[in-house]
């Protein structure tokens, strides 16, 4: 039994790894919400790594339907073959799309199934693939066959907290919230995707980085994927930690703001606040 | 062993059934986790709570039913029941304590004799306060009852430790008691739909096209228009005054109506209605709308919703110049006597209790003029509602 420790590209926390490591065990889906580029998904893709598993990605959007994860039946085109006389049309089984839980249930090796963004979908969806995922089995009527899992997947759900799950389907989950990451956990996360990166540069870029979360009225917070981006651009820009600590207040922006603010109602926001700054002075 | 500690939650208002204790349970018969208390902690909030909003309920109820117990060191193992064992004869209260809150009667009653007593200890002297909350003998401090709030968080270990995680309380802003919940809200309004289909043919009609193939001889494609909700509704909020206690309430169905129908209109009025309503409450003076065109802009299919708590002093509907407001040429019964006659399909929804109704003059007689459709806003009267509206 191989435990989850999160790996060399990945920070897990105590309380991630047990929920993780209790979802391996147990067989039963993880739900993971937390706030956006807190790496809800790219966890799954790290647990696939620390297992050594294959990752099975299931992308919802709003149109989704839960049987999609299942199969698809292509009646247009069995319809069209019938009309050019194609062999094919004798076997019903042809003309059915395998969807990603069919998918994740046959593999012999024991895959991990991301449903990803779970919340984007329709509010009855998590509600018609509770058995699916409890039993992990279900029927194909064009067939008259029962697809079961051998290995039961690990499922992995992430939700952004759009829409509110039923609690049915909550009950069969283990829940884990990724809460923003304090300065400590950041450093080591930093650390994984920079190593040897100057603390000092460090030391500034992250009190700026948490200075511009906590300015109150902003429309999105920058998340530890802007961080990161913002960071690999001070690098490369090769920007000193003496230009990141220049406390005046004419340059209230940090460099390279567009990488850490993505609303242009934010930008104007820092630059009111700098016009400020420089109206006190004077 | 901890069905002590899951009734505890349960009383706290975490929902939590017996499937997530047997899944705990089968967790800690699995050895996921070592013989840690902290371990303990992180499984049973991943197997137990299901919803960041009651992450602090959660810590408030671990930190009080395994109160007195200590973190374990890396290098010092304890076997955990025992530990466990220990912090379940360290009784969180004593019986004489259990049975005087008992005595007093309950949440409601002791809020109020907390009340009271904050009070007397006023007058009598300063110093006073240290009464409730540190004694222990008080029913108020050994329950953590808290007088600015709620529950006083145990600050920290008996023994003089660190903080422990559960006690430092991170998802406090997260917690939020809802009565209701857009989802819930969404399922209820779910029920007023009508689908049609209208527009562009869109998509494949498969018997349609079989019918029409076998009949044909050749392959005939028929398409169809998508099937959308073609339900209108038109609501009006009462804003400011005595709505403000429920605001959060009304915010929370607006934002679950508007997802839910794409043709949804809202009004605010204030009170009761009158000649005018607005769109927004910060102009609300400046750019007031007509209701008369309001009423004759959108047809008679609408499905109206009146969102208030129609408590108001009766002159505001029965007499002209009664508004708190403004001077209103006719009375206010006139004007939703009008929008009844209009629109066939009318409900109030009044996110005040049904049995307080009575109490309150005003909300009988508004209940009077919309023929007894009026709602109370929880789910069941929300349901109710939007039976009546869809018949």
């Amino acid at each position: 039994m191989t435990k989850f420790e999160g790996t060399e590209n990945y920070i897990a926390t105590d309380d991630l790894r047990v929920a993780v490591n209790a979802a391996i065990t147990l067989q039963r889906p993880l739900l993971i919400k937390g706030e956006p580029g807190t790496g809800k998904t790219v966890l799954a893709e790290e647990v696939a790594k620390a297992v050594n598993a294959e990752l099975i990605t299931w992308h919802i959007k709003s149109t989704t339907k839960a049987h999609q994860g299942l199969y698809e039946y292509d009646a247009v085109s069995r319809l069209r073959d019938s009309q050019l006389g194609d062999e094919r049309v004798h076997d019903i089984r042809n003309y059915i799309t395998k969807g990603k839980l069919w998918e994740a249930f046959t593999r012999t090796e024991r895959p991990i199934l991301l449903i990803d963004e779970i919340d984007k979908a329709d509010i009855e969806f998590p509600n018609d693939l509770l058995q699916e995922l409890d039993r992990m089995e279900f029927y194909v009527y064009e067939t008259n066959e029962t697809i079961k899992a051998d290995v039961r997947p690990i499922v992995i759900i992430t939700s952004n907290n759009e829409k509110e799950l039923p609690d049915a389907f909550l009950r069969r989950c283990f829940f884990h919230y990724i809460k923003f990451p304090d300065e400590e956990v950041m450093r080591s996360i930093i650390d994984v995707h920079f190593p040897g990166l100057k603390s000092k540069l460090v030391g500034e870029a992250l009190k700026i980085f948490y200075e511009i979360r906590d300015v109150p009225g902003l429309k999105k917070k920058p998340s530890t994927s802007e961080l990161l981006d913002w960071l690999k651009l001070l690098l490369s820009e090769d920007i000193s930690p003496e230009t990141l600590r220049e406390k005046d207040p004419t340059k209230l922006i940090p460099p390279l703001h567009g990488a850490l603010l993505k609303n242009e109602q934010d930008v104007h926001l820092f630059e009111r606040l700098a016009f400020l700054a420089r109206r006190e002075r004077n | 062993m901890f069905v002590h500690f899951f009734h505890e939650l349960k009383k706290a208002n975490v929902p939590v059934s017996l499937r997530e204790y047997l899944m705990l349970m089968e967790a800690m018969d699995s050895g996921i986790i070592e013989n840690k208390v902290e371990d303990f902690y992180f499984l049973s909030r991943a197997s137990l709570v299901k919803d960041e909003r009651n992450l602090d309920k959660f810590d408030r109820v671990f930190s009080h039913v395994f109160k007195g117990l200590d973190m374990v060191s890396d290098d010092q193992t304890a076997e955990i029941p025992e530990e466990w064992l220990r912090s379940l004869t360290e009784k969180f209260l004593t019986e004489e304590e259990k049975a005087q809150i008992e005595a007093l009667g309950g949440w409601e009653k002791i809020m109020e004799t907390l009340k009271k007593r904050l009070e007397e200890q006023k007058e009598r002297h300063e110093g006073g306060n240290k009464w409730i909350g540190t004694g222990g003998t008080s029913p108020f401090g050994a329950d953590g009852y808290n007088p600015e709030g709620v529950r006083i968080g145990q600050k920290e270990g008996r023994h003089g430790k660190a903080v422990k995680v559960w006690d430092k309380r991170e998802y406090k802003n997260l917690d939020d008691s809802l009565e209701l919940g857009t989802r819930n809200i969404k399922v209820a309004l779910r029920r007023l739909r009508k689908f049609a289909r209208e527009g562009q043919p869109t998509e494949l009609d498969l018997d349609e096209t079989i019918r029409s193939t076998a009949h044909q001889g050749y392959l005939d494609i028929k398409m169809i228009a998508e099937r959308k909700n073609k339900i209108n509704v038109l609501i009006f909020f009462d804003v400011g005054g005595s709505m403000d206690s429920h605001i959060k309430l009304c915010e929370e169905l607006f934002s679950a109506a508007r997802s839910e129908f794409k043709n949804m209109e809202y009004f605010y009025f204030h009170n009761c209605l009158y000649e005018g309503v607005w769109k927004d409450n910060r102009r609300r003076h400046n750019e007031k709308m007509s209701t008369w065109d309001v009423l004759h802009k959108y047809p008679s299919d609408y499905k109206v919703i009146f969102v208030g708590d129609a408590t108001m002093s009766n002159y505001e509907i029965t007499y002209a110049g009664g508004s708190v407001e403004h001077w209103n040429e006719e009375p206010g019964a006139i004007w939703l006597d009008r929008v009844i006659q209009i629109y066939e399909n009318v409900v109030w929804l009044n996110p005040i209790a049904e049995r307080h109704w009575q109490h309150t003059p005003s909300a009988q007689m508004i209940a009077q003029i919309f023929g007894d459709r009026m709602y109370p806003l929880t789910l069941e009267g929300l349901d109710k509602a939007m039976r009546e509206l869809s018949r």
